[in-house]
């Protein structure tokens, strides 16, 4: 295939905000190829959300601005389409998945017609989403599209599809809701797909089922997904890569295994130090001290540096840039050199 | 729904027995004579008498009070000292003309204010919302008569397309009564010409009316836009492509008109009560006059039965209100 899916190059964003500009997103670099389950993993507030919607173009500019950088989907930029293009994409092309399965339904509206809505647009930018031909009637696409919600419920995993077309979002379970949410994100059939902490809102049983469940959807359509989430845990089990993020920056991104197995950056291995083991003892929670840099005047150079334990001078120096420490495992730290991994020589 | 109909129509029993005891409270307190006053100023103290006796009005306020609700289990409502005619025969010549008062009002206020405040919310913090909001404030603080005096000096006086005020010019033929309301009835009777003449006497009115109702449900209407378009929900829908018509007239729109609808019950009690000012200005035959002069007579028979119709009109408004909510939103329909 030409090209990857998306490619997100040095991507700058910032906002206003009543103190000065913010440099929330600063030189993102990202590429999803089909078939793969991006992880994208970092405390609140590091950009991970804004990455996703920046994709489908969601952050309101202003007071948001775009300083530079592309985000490149299948070859074109869309920073630099008009947003009529960019709505073309948005159901059809990308799909999005939200946080919480109960705000993100519309209380008044059976959720067969939400489907069917969604369905019908984008329908209107490709008819083959609908199995039936471009000149059907109005009614005849309403019908088609009835028919696609109720099998896109079955494929989500609700049982009873066809007859829980007609209920009203608070008729489902939290988790229920959620799958309705995948099967509207996934009814356009689109190439991408940006979740954005889909089962945090959920209990453990219920989100080991819709991660199952976006597994599957890859594996059965070669789409990519990029998984915004805080929880490592959940990046393990689900994701083949995984990129992760600090106050605006991807410090450390590869392949899920080596990560994990690996970590090189400083903030990688904090997290994954901060994560409870059987080993650790009750009351001994692991934290990273500190807490997250303001992002309108940002430290120098490395913006974890403050908080890092192996700093040293040369690291408020200037920004370290990606360095390969592994097969397609990158790392942007000073302290990491070639395939070394940065600790305290 | 059944049930929550019924329950709210057994919540009217202590909000008639509240109204009544207090009018009749009322009516005690107040100093004068009102039987004196329907008498007339050479009536004798016999004749006076013998009118407060005929009206049961010699004896005690509680035996008068429990004959009063008596016969309104029957739907009496007393009798009018000063007309001599049962108060249920009076309103009911009376309150169409009001409620087709307000009713034209409210039909107005709600066509204009909802999509106005739509619009607004969707084009804020830009000259069109900020000049709707100019006049807004504008329509809420302007007394109603005021309004309706100044309509007059414009439309009938300097522009004269519209009559000064009266519901049909009296040559033109009332149609025969059907509603009440000279706009359907004239429909129904096929007048063409009346309905025209009926809805050009109806318009100004209508309209000084309307635009405190207008300005309120608009900003309503356009708060509850803002916040609804800052749902989940919302977003989520621009995210999957839907297009931002749809998005707003459908999926904001319908959410957005719950938390007016609100108001425009409110508004449809308080115009119900408030048309005095306009009915006076306007020369309009409705309860708003009937009542007024019932309570510059003393008359309280008439005014405890204005009241009472009024109170449950507003009830009434209110429970429709209610369950338009169930239609608009899923959630709260009725078990």
């Amino acid at each position: 295939m030409a090209g990857p899916l998306l490619r997100i190059r040095d991507l700058h964003l910032t906002m206003t905000s009543f103190d000065g500009a913010a440099h929330v997103l600063n030189g993102i670099d990202l590429t999803v190829q089909r078939g793969e389950i991006w992880g994208l993993v970092g405390e609140s507030g590091c950009g991970k959300s804004l990455t996703g919607l920046s994709i489908s173009r969601l952050v309101p500019t202003p007071p948001a601005r775009y300083i530079r950088g592309e985000i490149r989907f299948e070859g074109r930029d869309l920073l630099q389409l008009p947003m009529r293009e960019v709505q073309t994409l948005r159901g059809k092309r990308i799909g999005m998945i939200f946080q919480d399965p109960t705000t993100n339904l519309n209380p008044a509206y059976r959720i067969g017609e939400q489907l069917v809505d969604v369905a019908l647009a984008a329908a209107s930018h490709d008819a083959s989403v609908l199995d039936c031909p471009a000149d059907a009637s109005r009614r005849e696409k309403r019908r088609a599209a009835r028919r696609l919600a109720g099998d896109m419920l079955d494929r989500v995993g609700i049982p009873n599809a066809k007859a829980r077309l007609d209920n009203y979002p608070h008729e489902f379970s939290g988790g229920m809701r959620q799958r309705v949410l995948i099967a509207m994100a996934l009814i356009g059939r689109p190439d991408l797909l940006i979740a954005d902490e889909p089962t945090t809102a959920l209990d453990v049983s219920v989100q080991a089922q819709i991660l199952k469940l976006l597994k599957g959807t890859v594996a059965d359509h070669d789409i990519g997904i990029i998984l915004i989430t805080h929880n490592l845990g959940v990046v393990a089990e689900t994701c083949s890569h995984v990129a992760v993020m600090y106050a605006g920056n991807i410090v450390e991104s590869g392949p899920v295994e080596e990560v994990i197995e690996r970590p090189a950056h400083p903030y990688t291995q904090a997290l994954m130090a901060a994560i409870p083991t059987k080993q650790s003892k009750r009351g001994t929670l692991k934290g990273l001290g500190g807490s997250v840099p303001n992002l309108v005047s940002p430290p120098p150079g490395c913006r974890f540096a403050p908080r890092c334990p192996l700093a040293v001078a040369e690291c408020t120096q200037a920004l370290p840039s990606a360095v390969e420490v592994g097969t397609a495992h990158h790392a942007a730290c000073i302290r990491v050199t070639g395939t070394e991994v940065a600790s305290d020589v | 729904m059944l049930y929550f109909i019924l329950r709210r129509i057994v919540l009217l029993v202590p909000v008639v027995i509240g109204l009544t005891v207090i009018m009749f409270a009322i009516a005690r307190l107040l100093p004068g004579d009102p039987v004196a006053l329907a008498a007339g100023p050479n009536a004798t103290q016999g004749e006076i008498e013998a009118l407060a006796h005929e009206f049961g009005l010699d004896r005690p306020v509680w035996t008068q009070y429990f004959t009063y609700v008596g016969g309104l289990l029957h739907g009496d409502l007393g009798t009018s000292l000063l007309t001599r005619r049962p108060v249920a025969a009076d309103i009911a010549a009376y309150l169409p003309a009001t409620l087709e008062l307000v009713i034209a009002a409210m039909l107005i206020a709600v066509a204009i204010g909802i999509p106005l405040g739509l619009a607004t919310a969707v084009w804020r913090n830009r000259w069109p919302d900020y000049l709707s909001q100019v006049v807004a404030i504008g329509a809420i603080s302007m007394p109603r008569f005021f309004l309706g005096l100044l309509l007059q000096l414009c439309f009938a006086m300097w522009l004269m397309w519209l009559p000064l005020g009266g519901r049909l010019p009296i040559i033109v033929i009332p149609p025969p009564s059907v509603t009440g309301f000279l706009t359907i009835d004239t429909l129904i009777a096929g007048d063409m010409h009346a309905f025209s003449m009926a809805m050009r006497h109806l318009a100004m009115p209508a309209i000084a009316m309307s635009l405190s109702p207008l300005a309120t449900i608009m900003r309503m209407m356009r708060a509850s836009t803002i916040e609804v378009m800052n749902q989940d929900y919302v977003t989520t829908a621009r995210a999957l492509g839907l297009p931002r018509g749809k998005i707003i007239l459908k999926y904001v729109a319908r959410n957005a008109i719950s938390a007016t609808l609100t108001v425009i019950g409110l508004y449809f009690g308080w115009l119900l009560g408030g048309t005095v000012l306009v009915e006076t200005v306007f020369d309009w035959p409705g309860l708003g006059l009937y009542a007024t002069k019932a309570i510059i007579s003393q008359d309280m028979m008439p005014v405890i039965g204005v009241a009472l119709v009024i109170g449950l009109l507003f009830v009434a408004a209110n429970l429709v209100i209610d369950l338009l909510y169930g239609v608009i939103n899923p959630k709260v329909r009725y078990s």
